[in-house]
């Protein structure tokens, strides 16, 4: 009861951070097709943000294992999703979202989850398996690979840039295929919306709804959430844990993966957002709750919304042209969802 | 010769502590190397001070910490933005409030301990692995901060705060010696200061709370104001190394604080051995001497390098020599160097190593 007015009792506080500037800015009631579009930018962020943490939530939650080459797997895998499309569309630099069907999004990142799954199962199985309950140990290990594997993205990727040259980890663009590309119209005070964000607040919901049905209809999520609540009496039962914590491991992994293409389709991807996606992991599951899939979207959805109704409604004219708050907003909202709920939303104690 | 009835080790470890220090005593007189002076030894001792401070929350309290950095930045920027003028010649950014250089490093000391007492009251309900996921998100979060902010910094940063230091230190820029001694006093005060903070009542009660906050907190003590001072107090530690590190530099930038500078901070600690404070020193040094020589002469060809951005080879050798680290030897060199040194330390740090493998969730330091 007390998560469930805490998290409604937050959500409206953001939104009052947009009506609060509406003087300056033409308020929701004002202009509520730009305020109800920043309300869908949020909600699909908060989808490519769930996709991400997700994986992130279910490796702590079950191993304990605060994966900080997290962000490295996101950001490995939109290079080589980025490169698969290249290499089937035959194309140069930038792609028009005409140039790509289906296939050509698709296949990236099949290719792409695996590779990434793959990478996961034996940085898990070689480094971390025999450190197990080494806590701070297996997070320092964690940070050994992001460091190598992003130099190692800097030193190989992006391949086929224009005229053979290669700048080390430059931006480039996973492009969505074409039929997405165009709005659509809500029918909601005239709102016109990108297909192609719906198309991706989709995928979250569909991930969302399959880890759920994962985790409480199958018997593996049984396993897993047994495991989350006592390891070791899960494996005095004679369940084998091990196999377990492969298999959480290497389907977060995929779906960092699974995050790093979508939201890379949408915007880009290039070197340092290993940093920001780890970022962004780590707000998510602090603020919703370490290692729980509901605390992960209603992290998710916060996170979303305080940054992006910062960066629309907090003034950022006059003399200082740039100055945006949104950073500090996230540093608030963690303020102050620990302040009251040290695990976050939707965290039991250990 | 053994006065004090010392064991073997002691002798070692003093004789060896002490030879250093000469030497660095009288490093820069000798004239033998000025860039060794200048650049690695005074970028020791800062980087050194800053590592301290996080082997102090580390081993005392329990707690890695990696917005270490980001207080350092702090720090800096507070300098910058206080002590900097406009105009012509003067800083294009920040707020260049001209003031007093002795007015501004100590409003910089006080603000940043200031703000380190607020961020550690909020992470200090937690500790181990989720202390260090909160304060991970201060580092990065400062970053986006001073780069977002245009008034105080802005992602090109604050440059020449060098030429602004108070009139009793004088123009470092004609005197580098300066900066090097007065490192190596401010580092030399900080062991003794940690050392001494440690046995004082407050030092032991942080110990307790390290090693079971449950009991410490029935026995009557408040385990999250210790954790909040033990920031505050790590927070004024990493003040000095950022102002000292302005002073180094004559800059402060986003780039300063960020993720890899915040896990190059901790590279060094590990390097050194999240246990003891000496460590912090000897991992910097180790670190500035790789980052200094690996970086300028070493090819290394079959890992791909060549012609990259960022400095390519250095990230890759330095992540591999952490990885090797924290997988031979959680407790760094010193760990090494203890366990090669004691009689039957090899057998203790097994043991350790299993009791804390059975030890509950989020308690354990490194190892």
């Amino acid at each position: 009861m007390f998560v469930y007015v805490l998290f409604v009792a937050t959500v409206p506080k953001t939104f009052g951070v947009g009506n609060w500037r509406t003087t300056n800015f033409g308020s929701a009631v004002q202009d509520p097709s730009s305020f109800l579009k920043i309300v869908l930018d949020s909600l699909t962020f908060a989808a490519a943000l769930f996709i991400v943490a997700s994986g992130f939530a279910l490796i702590f939650g079950l191993m304990r294992i605060v994966n900080m080459a997290h962000g490295s797997f996101y950001l490995l895998a939109g290079y080589i999703a980025y490169e698969v499309q290249q290499g089937m569309t035959g194309q140069g630099f930038s792609l028009q979202s005409s140039e790509v069907n289906t296939w050509e999004w698709i296949v990236p990142l099949v290719v792409a989850a695996p590779c990434i799954a793959v990478v996961g199962f034996v940085v898990q199985q070689a480094f971390l398996r025999w450190n197990q309950g080494q806590e701070l140990r297996q997070a320092l290990i964690t940070i050994a690979v992001s460091v190598i594997v992003a130099d190692q993205i800097i030193a190989h990727f992006p391949r086929n840039t224009s005229e053979g040259q290669r700048f080390g980890g430059n931006a480039v663009d996973l492009t969505w295929p074409g039929w997405t590309d165009r709005f659509v119209d809500l029918h909601i005070g005239g709102v016109q919306y990108s297909l192609a964000r719906l198309v991706m607040l989709g995928i979250g919901v569909a991930v969302g709804v399959g880890l759920w049905l994962w985790l409480y209809r199958t018997k593996t999520g049984m396993v897993i959430r047994a495991g989350v609540d006592d390891r070791q009496m899960t494996a005095a039962l004679g369940i084998n844990i091990q196999r377990t914590f492969a298999i959480a491991f290497v389907v977060g992994s995929a779906l960092a993966a699974l995050g790093a293409v979508v939201w890379a389709s949408q915007s880009n991807i290039s070197s340092g957002q290993d940093g920001q996606w780890l970022l962004n992991s780590l707000v998510v599951v602090i603020v919703g709750g370490m290692g729980s899939i509901f605390g992960a979207a209603a992290g998710a959805i916060l996170f979303a919304f305080v940054s992006n109704f910062g960066a629309s409604y907090l003034p950022t004219t006059g003399t200082d042209c740039c100055t945006q708050y949104s950073s500090i907003l996230t540093f608030v909202l963690i303020a102050l969802v620990l302040a009251f709920r040290p695990r976050g939303l939707f965290g039991r104690s250990a | 010769m053994n006065p004090a009835g010392w064991t073997r080790r002691q002798q070692i470890e003093r004789g060896v502590s002490a030879a250093a220090l000469v030497l660095v005593l009288v490093w820069p007189a000798t004239g033998f190397s000025t860039y060794w002076a200048h650049a690695i030894l005074t970028e020791t001792f800062l980087f050194g001070i800053a590592a301290a401070s996080l082997i102090f929350l580390s081993a005392y309290g329990g707690m890695v910490s990696l917005g270490q950095t980001a207080l350092f930045g702090i720090a800096g920027v507070i300098l910058g933005n206080l002590a900097t003028k406009g105009g012509p010649g003067g800083t294009s950014k920040g707020l260049h409030l001209g003031w007093d250089p002795t007015v501004a490093l100590v409003l910089a000391i006080v603000l940043t301990t200031a703000i380190g007492v607020l961020l550690g009251a909020v992470a200090a309900r937690s500790a181990g692995i989720y202390f260090l996921m909160i304060t991970l998100t201060y580092s990065v979060i400062a970053t986006y901060t001073l780069g977002q902010v245009t008034k105080i910094s802005g992602f090109s940063g604050i440059g020449g705060i060098n030429r602004y230091t108070p009139g009793w230190i004088g123009n470092i820029l004609d005197h580098p010696n300066r900066l090097y001694y007065i490192g190596l006093g401010v580092a030399l005060g900080v062991y003794v200061l940690i050392r001494y903070v440690i046995r004082t009542p407050f030092g032991l009660a942080l110990q307790g709370v390290r090693d079971d906050p449950v009991r410490m907190s029935s026995l009557g003590y408040n385990v999250a104001l210790h954790r909040t001072l033990a920031f505050g107090f790590a927070a004024f530690v990493a003040s000095l190394a950022g102002i000292l590190y302005v002073w180094w530099s004559g800059q402060i930038a986003p780039g300063n604080v960020d993720l890899p500078q915040t896990i190059d901070l901790l590279v060094m600690a590990v390097i050194g051995g999240l246990v003891r404070i000496e460590g912090a020193w000897i991992g910097a040094f180790v670190f500035i001497l790789m980052q200094n020589y690996i970086t300028s002469s070493t090819h290394v060809p079959w890992l791909g390098f060549g012609g990259t951005l960022f400095g390519g080879s250095f990230n890759t050798i330095i992540g591999i020599i952490f990885l090797v680290i924290v997988l031979v030897s959680p407790d760094g060199l010193l760990g090494l160097w203890d366990r090669f040194l004691t009689p039957g330390g090899r057998i203790r740090w097994r043991r350790r190593r299993q009791a804390a493998a059975t030890e509950p969730a989020g308690l354990t330091p490194a190892g």
